[in-house]
């Protein structure tokens, strides 16, 4: 079976790869939402196809919450090879999921240097569990974000 | 559409489904971004090589593999330990040439092909061309240059798939490896 690794070097890949097509082509304002768009994009449909695949043959959720716990816990195990560390909810519709090691940022050196770049290479996982939560009848807005890490 | 009625949640299968799901996004975006196949394959082949160059390293840390004395011991190596390493498969090394300069990989199932199909209208898209980069990438970084590319492809109604590869040349240390 494909190694992790393999992963993470085809998602480096394929946001370098965006950005470097677009930067050829266009001005670079118009570039930037296109690229995460289409990154995006892309996630949401594996993260639709991905959820059909995980859930077959499990029972249907009984609500929200329920939704959020198994993304916090096997979708995002599947997916990035650990829990999610922290739940919050408002219990009005909005959750916030923390990861302390995401793993698709951890060859980026921490530090303040980088911050701004992360965000390519969030869009496509924004694009998964929206693609996830959509395929389970959820609609939803999906954002992240990178806090510098303590070093 | 072939579907895996395999229905065990171990977590290594579905990160290789996160992978070949990932790969189908992208070849589809490859495709919508460039009118034509050729240009497809060759993006391919370009992301495979960027790929490759630092997947060797990787490879290297993990497999513990001295240095390959000649082409059939890297040939072995590549069928026997990276692929395993890598994609859970075990392709066969057959038809060598008499030079002992070329030789097949033959791949039963190819796991980045796993629920595709090939449309009509892509017939001449190697699909998974990203291999032949990676492939390449990889072992210009161990100072070979070799030339890969598909013989035969499951996808456009071949039995089994078929990577032809092609030593050209020993690269010198001291050149640069080429920029692509």
């Amino acid at each position: 079976m494909a190694d992790d690794v393999l992963f993470e070097f085809l998602h480096m890949e394929m946001v370098s790869h965006i950005y470097k097509e677009q930067a050829s082509r266009g001005e670079m304002d118009k570039d930037r939402a296109t690229c995460v768009s289409a990154l995006e994009g892309m996630g949401f449909r594996v993260g639709q196809g991905l959820i059909e695949r995980f859930t077959k043959d499990s029972p249907s959720f009984k609500d929200d919450l329920d939704i959020m716990k198994f993304i916090c816990k096997d979708f995002w195990i599947n997916v990035f090879r650990k829990q999610i560390d922290n739940l919050r909810t408002n219990h009005q519709g909005t959750y916030v999921l923390q990861d302390n090691k995401f793993s698709l940022l951890t060859q980026l050196s921490s530090g303040k240097q980088y911050l701004e770049e992360a965000p390519k290479y969030l869009a496509y996982s924004c694009g998964l569990v929206r693609g996830a939560l959509s395929n389970l009848g959820m609609d939803c807005v999906v954002t992240a974000e990178v806090s510098p890490m303590p070093s | 559409m072939s579907r895996q009625s395999n229905r065990t949640t171990d977590s290594k299968k579905m990160n290789s489904e996160l992978f070949t799901l990932t790969y189908g996004a992208l070849v589809t975006q490859l495709c919508k971004d460039y009118e034509n196949d050729e240009e497809v394959n060759k993006q391919l082949d370009k992301m495979g090589y960027n790929i490759g160059v630092r997947l060797i390293e990787d490879f290297l840390a993990r497999s513990s593999v001295g240095r390959c004395q000649d082409f059939r011991e890297t040939a072995d190596v590549i069928a026997k330990v990276a692929f395993k390493m890598y994609l859970g498969i075990t392709p066969s090394v057959t038809n060598w040439s008499p030079a002992g300069d070329e030789f097949s990989l033959i791949l039963e199932s190819n796991p980045l092909v796993d629920f595709v199909e090939l449309p009509d209208n892509h017939s001449t898209l190697v699909y998974s061309n990203l291999l032949c980069g990676v492939l390449r990438g990889a072992l210009e970084m161990v100072q070979m240059a070799v030339d890969v590319k598909f013989a035969q492809d499951s996808l456009r109604g071949d039995n089994v798939t078929e990577i032809r590869m092609k030593f050209i040349k020993r690269i010198e240390e001291n050149l640069p490896a080429g920029d692509e």
